[in-house]
């Protein structure tokens, strides 16, 4: 989506900071699991506006199709059928896709300059014409969002509907959703209707409601409203406390400029070994 | 429809969607409506939200509306008359209801026959060998004033309060959760939290679909609910009402329109066999009241029928041949779908035209629908898709094995529009007729339904003028005043629905004073004369198309009072009332029950009726004149009692399934004439194709998905994406004693033929504990087929039986026995 | 052995190209790696016609780079046995840096240095290979557990610059022990350079040819 008029506040594979002069608003995206139906009606409005027909496929025994994320599927229902409380069945339906990280590990992993992008506004988007393919952004992930698509090698995933909010238009799974479990708007403003939704649920009997924005990834920009905000990982799967890998942090942190350091060192430290000692060479007398 | 009228005197869902945000609390039951009805449903998010408003949930399945509501409770499939009957006695005996209203609004204090009995689970007057009541002692005590004795102290043992409440002392807790699986606990919960919404500023809505009408008695479970609702003075009501859910975007209108076999435009009904004189037809329909001054406003039936002929005979209509009465068919009996199917499956039918309908997916028991197709010389399918039915003949490998050599059927098929491709309007759920412009050109050959039908019109016309027939006239008369005759207009067929004066129409209180003048078009339905002067071609239409134009058209969604009630949104049939009986809001000083919700109440300096809705009354009649809110019963009040109005019985009773888990009616053991619905119609020859509950011991039950529409959106990419592959629906425990796993291929067989397909094993089906026995449940969507762009599946119906409610004949999908077997 | 000449034969021309084939792909692993390790390095795509086509050459030139490889391992492998000798040699160590070196032992074909950098090689190309074959994109890394993939990654990194560092070290000790270059060009070093540096191979070698 490269032809956006969104401000760039960081930047795939660039040390140098982005222009940061311009003050914009952080948006977000509220998904309140506990008015979600599970219809899909976003998954095809996703569709719909992103140009995307994804593979008729099967059904492998549960309601959730596309089983799963793809390069054409940018969101999908996740169904999960839990009992909390003994003899309470639960049918908890989250909507699952890309989180729009304040600190996306996507970004972070990404060797490619500008195939990944976060705009001031906090949406993280992928610039595919700029994308390589490597996966690196899977690999850095902590949600497992992006894929690679088999089509043309490139990572593919939710942009929050950049194209559209660039214009002022909420994304399209918002503006589908036809109970409102779907909101979109100021981070503080849907943080401020979040906390509505958490009084009420517990008002409903839902002790541990709560909002999730998890800080390892330093907050989102896609949340969710939980009925058991104590247990995300009900939700198909919802990790607890994401953060990125630690791996990802070593090998995407201090491990780029270490051992480019130590590269370069090397280099240096042979340079001035000849400075100093001089060749290595074979006396005359030796040769005769 | 069939449940409704014969209630509230309108077969017709009582508030709108928009209104159920103003509700306390929402009862799911014998419905979907997260899953069916997904948009609408936001109004019951709004509610939760703004109004702090519970929803339960009563299903056999945890189903997506469970997913998000306050209190799931599980109910056998097909038990549901049983679970409500069990509420009505909950409130009864608790005194949860709201006496004011049931007092005054229901005829509670209505004396029944003294004849007229319930013995053993049957009504007086059954004819075991016809399946038929004679409902001649289903009836009210009437005084020699010709009005219905009443006893008001409610002591007298005939009168309605004490008759009910006898029948349904009956249905106690245990009795309920013995028949319908529901634990006690659960059971008593829902009752409480309903109970609750007898408080006047308490209100509960309750949303139903085919989750109660394609059941042998399903007319009686809606009735059934709408009994608990009049008890709970919730008609009537903003944020109440019994909320039918239409699944088509436009089957509200079909009905509207007298689609049915027995029906004319506007529930007017066809004339029987026996019905030859016009004047008799007439009186036997104009009812009188039945208490003193009451509007029984279907006295007025002469100037609706009138003026629909004269629509639709035009000149050739007149008083001295009765306004073309002889023309109109006389029933010998219902032609209904089952009855056709089963007429051609006895060779008696040569052409079926099938328009808008998917027969072989749609109707039960595949087989016999197949091989009444074959029967058939010709068949024409008019569909903007290629439908199952078309293909009947043509071998689809295991999803339609038929021999084509065999078939003999010539079959036509016109593609037709879709409802983008064309201008009109559509009725929704809520009886607003909403007006729709085509947004793109049907592709290739497609013509639009009134011209396909225009054509075919035409030539038939043509060859009974040039080579005459057994009986030309009403083809000859019908009137076809067409701008383009081969494509009649939206416009005008709208125009001619509303309908318009023929000559002056006057005052009749004062003849100088015209009301509307000869050529133009009508206010209301209160301008219909019956001497000729107007025509009106659906008279509860009537003022959709006035004289300031198509109010169907309107899009102006200010809502003044802040309760949903937008009357200047498109049109809301009758005379854009958005909520039905609103004149039960009010007490009877005509003050509203609940200020905060008022729809109307009596304004006396004004000497009307005022308010945010049109007042479903005579507008100037003060309440001291005493006229009743339920204004078509010729009672002016609702009926808790029947009378004669329904097939099996003026007290809904539970019966069985026809096909059942149980071997008899748990209510009435030992007589099997009880044990399924006694006055539910079965042919000759299907008694064998139903099966026992030892060679099939589940109960299955037939649903849609919310990723698809009926048969259609297996033909649209997106949708198949969604839900590509036909699966069923087993509990854990059901599996695991089967060996089935999730994803696994199953074969699920009921008496009458098998489908194959994926197994879904979920926590969302549970067994129940059914008279001491474990019942299972096997979930059936419907949606697969053999045609489209979704993974191609078995048509379910090959599964269902052919049996269908007694007074509608809607068959029976939603509650019949199967086995299950991994293949 | 030419006795007309001072020149011994150290490579014959299967070797020679199997090590260069080797040394070119690992530069072309370096060059593209490293821009796909750290901006700064971006310019080093342009190299391979852009980010991309670096990405999906990289894991096939490191296909190619293994297996000959493996040709260079089994080889060399006999030679590379680390003896007394060498350990002893090696505590001289700081005297060969400074070019101050005298009585050394007598070492075979190579010193302990070129060993470690053989054995490390022999260490770090498998696991190059294995753990790019774990994040190769679009074919491998889809079937392998997100956690394994992230592991993966940071192994090739860390074994890639160890691989590197040792690589530089290698370069620089061919430029900076003079003569040593033509082994691996023309395949012949002079006598002088082998009894200096190598004196039990050239030892052997002498013995051998006469």
């Amino acid at each position: 989506m490269a032809l956006q008029s969104l401000d760039i506040k960081a930047r795939s594979a660039t040390t140098t900071p982005s222009p940061s002069v311009r003050e914009t608003m952080e948006v977000a995206k509220l998904i309140d699991i506990s008015k979600c139906i599970g219809c899909k009606a976003c998954q095809v409005a996703c569709m719909e506006w992103n140009d995307l027909r994804d593979e008729v496929g099967n059904n492998v025994g549960v309601y959730d199709n596309p089983a799963d994320l793809t390069a054409k599927s940018w969101t999908v229902m996740r169904y999960a059928e839990v009992e909390v409380e003994q003899n309470k069945l639960e049918w908890l339906i989250r909507k699952d896709g890309c989180m729009h990280c304040a600190d996306p590990g996507c970004l972070k992993a990404c060797p490619s300059p500008g195939a990944i992008v976060q705009y001031s506004n906090g949406i993280v988007d992928f610039h595919q014409e700029n994308c390589i393919g490597c996966g690196y952004c899977i690999t850095g992930c902590p949600f497992n969002v992006p894929r690679i698509s088999k089509q043309d090698s490139k990572a593919y995933k939710c942009t929050l509907c950049s194209d559209r909010i660039a214009v002022g238009l909420e994304p399209a799974c918002v503006k589908t959703c036809p109970t409102g479990a779907i909101v979109f708007g100021a981070k503080g403003d849907m943080i401020h209707h979040a906390e509505g939704r958490v009084t009420d649920l517990k008002s409903r009997g839902y002790t541990n409601a709560g909002l999730y924005d998890p800080q390892g990834v330093g907050g989102t920009h896609v949340m969710y409203v939980l009925q058991h905000a104590d247990q995300p990982s009900l939700y198909s799967g919802l990790p607890k406390d994401p953060s990125i890998s630690a791996m990802v942090g070593l090998w995407k942190g201090v491990a780029k400029p270490l051992l480019s350091l130590g590269i370069g060192l090397t280099v240096l430290a042979g340079f001035f070994h000849y400075i100093k000692a001089g060749p290595n060479e074979v006396e005359e007398e030796t040769e005769k | 429809m069939a449940s409704l009228a014969p209630t509230f005197g309108r077969g017709a869902m009582t508030n709108h969607w928009v209104d159920i945000k103003n509700a306390d609390l929402i009862l799911i039951m014998g419905g979907n409506a997260a899953e069916a009805h997904p948009c609408g449903f936001k109004w019951v998010t709004e509610a939760k939200a703004h109004r702090n408003a519970k929803l339960i949930v009563v299903d056999p399945r945890f189903t997506r509306s469970a997913a998000v509501s306050d209190y799931y409770a599980p109910i056998r499939a097909g038990t549901d008359i049983a679970f409500l009957g069990g509420v009505i006695n909950y409130l009864l005996s608790n005194d949860k209801i709201h006496h004011e209203y049931v007092k005054n609004y229901t005829d509670f204090s209505f004396l029944v026959k003294d004849e007229f009995k319930f013995e053993n689970g049957i009504f007086s007057g059954y004819d075991a060998e016809k399946r038929k009541y004679d409902k001649a002692t289903w009836g009210y005590q009437m005084g020699k004033d010709g009005f219905v004795v009443t006893d008001p102290t409610l002591k007298n043992p005939r009168c309605v309060y004490q008759m009910m409440k006898a029948h349904y002392g009956r249905y106690t807790p245990d009795v309920v959760s013995n028949i319908c699986g529901t634990p006690k606990d659960d059971f008593l919960k829902v009752c409480e939290m309903i109970a609750e919404t007898s408080k006047s500023d308490k209100t509960m809505t309750i949303m139903y679909a085919l989750g109660w009408t394609q059941h042998s008695q399903g007319s009686q479970m809606i009735r059934t609910g709408a009994m608990v609702q009049l008890l709970l003075g919730n008609i009537g009501v903003a944020g109440g009402g019994m909320n039918a859910l239409r699944g088509h975007s436009n089957i509200q209108g079909l009905t509207d329109l007298g689609l049915l076999s027995n029906l004319l435009p506007g529930y007017m009904t066809l004339p029987g066999d026996a019905e030859q004189d016009y004047k008799t037809y007439i009186e036997k329909r104009a009812f009188k009241p039945l208490r003193p001054g009451q509007m029984s406003y279907w006295q007025n039936y002469g100037k609706f029928f009138v003026s629909n002929m004269k629509a639709w005979f035009g000149d050739a209509a007149t008083a001295k041949n009765n306004w073309s009465y002889d023309w109109l068919p006389k029933l010998d009996k219902g032609y209904d779908l089952l009855q056709v199917f089963e007429n051609m499956n006895q060779g008696k039918v040569n052409g079926y035209l099938c328009q808008g309908f998917n027969p072989l997916a749609s109707a039960p028991c595949k087989i016999k629908v197949s091989g009444s197709l074959s029967k058939l010389k010709y068949l024409v399918i008019i569909d903007p898709l290629a439908t199952e039915t078309s293909e009947f003949w043509q071998n689809h490998g295991e999803y339609n094995d038929v021999d084509p050599s065999k078939i003999q059927t010539e079959v036509f098929r016109l593609p037709s529009t879709c409802f983008a491709e064309e201008d009109g309007s559509l009725v929704s759920s809520s009886r607003v007729l909403q007006w729709h412009w085509k947004a793109t050109e049907p592709p290739g050959e497609a013509k639009g339904d009134p011209e396909i039908m225009a054509g075919i019109f035409l030539k038939l016309k043509e060859m009974y003028k040039k080579d005459g027939g057994a009986f030309p006239d009403p083809i000859l008369n019908l009137t076809w005043k067409h701008r383009q005759p081969e494509s009649p207009s939206a416009e005008e067929l709208a125009k001619e629905f509303s309908g318009k004066a023929l000559k002056d129409v006057t005052d009749p209180k004062d003849k100088s004073k015209v009301l509307v003048k000869g050529g133009e078009q009508l206010n209301g339905f209160a301008e219909l004369r019956d001497d000729g002067s107007t025509s009106c071609g659906c008279w509860i239409f009537s003022g959709s198309w006035s004289e300031k134009g198509n109010l169907m058209a309107r899009r102006d969604n200010s809502d003044p009072f802040g309760i949903g009630q937008t009357l200047n949104w498109a049109f809301a049939w009758p005379a854009n009332r958005r909520v039905l009986y609103n004149r039960a809001s009010c007490d009877l000083s005509g003050k509203p029950y609940d200020s905060k919700r008022k729809l109307i109440g009596w304004d006396a300096a004004a000497g009307k009726w005022t308010g945010s809705d049109i007042p479903d009354i005579k507008a100037d009649s003060a309440p001291v004149e005493g006229i009743n809110p339920f204004i078509m019963n010729p009672e002016g009040v609702a009926r808790f009692f029947a009378v004669d109005k329904m097939a099996e019985g003026p007290f809904p009773e539970h019966y069985e399934p026809m096909e059942s888990p149980l071997a008899n009616n748990p209510m009435h053991p030992d007589n099997p004439k009880a044990r399924a619905n006694p006055a539910a119609r079965v042919f000759k020859g299907d008694w064998e194709t139903f099966g026992n509950a030892e060679k099939f011991p589940y109960v299955g039950t037939t649903y849609r998905l919310t990723e698809h529409f009926h048969y259609w959106t297996k033909h649209v990419k997106l949708n198949a994406i969604m839900q590509p592959e036909q699966f069923v629906e087993i509990g854990e425990e059901l599996a695991k004693e089967k060996g089935i796993k999730a994803g696994d291929h199953v074969r699920v067989k009921s008496m009458r033929g098998f489908i194959i397909a994926v197994a879904v094993v979920t926590k969302r089906l549970r067994s129940l504990n059914v008279t001491g026995k474990k019942v299972h449940t096997i979930g059936i969507p419907i949606h697969w087929g053999f045609m489209g762009v979704a993974k191609n599946g078995y048509i379910t119906n090959t599964l269902t039986p052919f049996v269908g409610d007694a007074n509608t004949q809607t068959p029976e999908f939603k509650a019949f026995l199967v086995d299950i077997e991994k293949v | 052995m030419s006795n007309e000449t001072n020149l011994v034969q150290r490579y014959n021309v299967k070797e020679r190209t199997n090590h260069w084939v080797v040394a070119i792909t690992f530069i072309m692993l370096v060059l593209s790696g490293l821009a796909l390790f750290h901006p700064s390095c971006l310019f080093f795509y342009s190299l391979f016609g852009g980010g991309t086509w670096a990405r999906i050459l990289h894991p096939f030139i490191g296909v190619i780079m293994f297996l000959s490889f493996l040709g260079l391992a089994v080889k060399f492998w006999d030679h590379n046995h680390i003896t007394d000798t060498d350990r002893e040699w090696r505590k001289h160590l700081g005297d060969i840096l400074a070019n101050k070196a005298k009585n050394l032992p007598e070492i075979g074909k190579y010193n302990i240095g070129q060993k470690y950098l053989f054995w490390s090689l022999v260490a770090i190309i498998p696991m190059l290979m294995l753990s790019g074959f774990i994040i190769w994109q679009p074919y491998f890394a889809p079937v392998f557990a997100i956690g394994l993939v992230r592991f993966a990654s940071l192994i090739h990194a860390l074994a890639a610059f160890i691989g590197i560092v040792a690589i530089i070290v290698h370069v620089y000790a061919a430029y900076w022990t003079r003569g040593s270059i033509s082994a691996m060009t023309r395949g012949t070093v002079t006598k002088a350079w082998a009894k200096h540096h190598h004196p039990a191979w050239y030892k052997e070698v002498n013995k051998g040819a006469k």
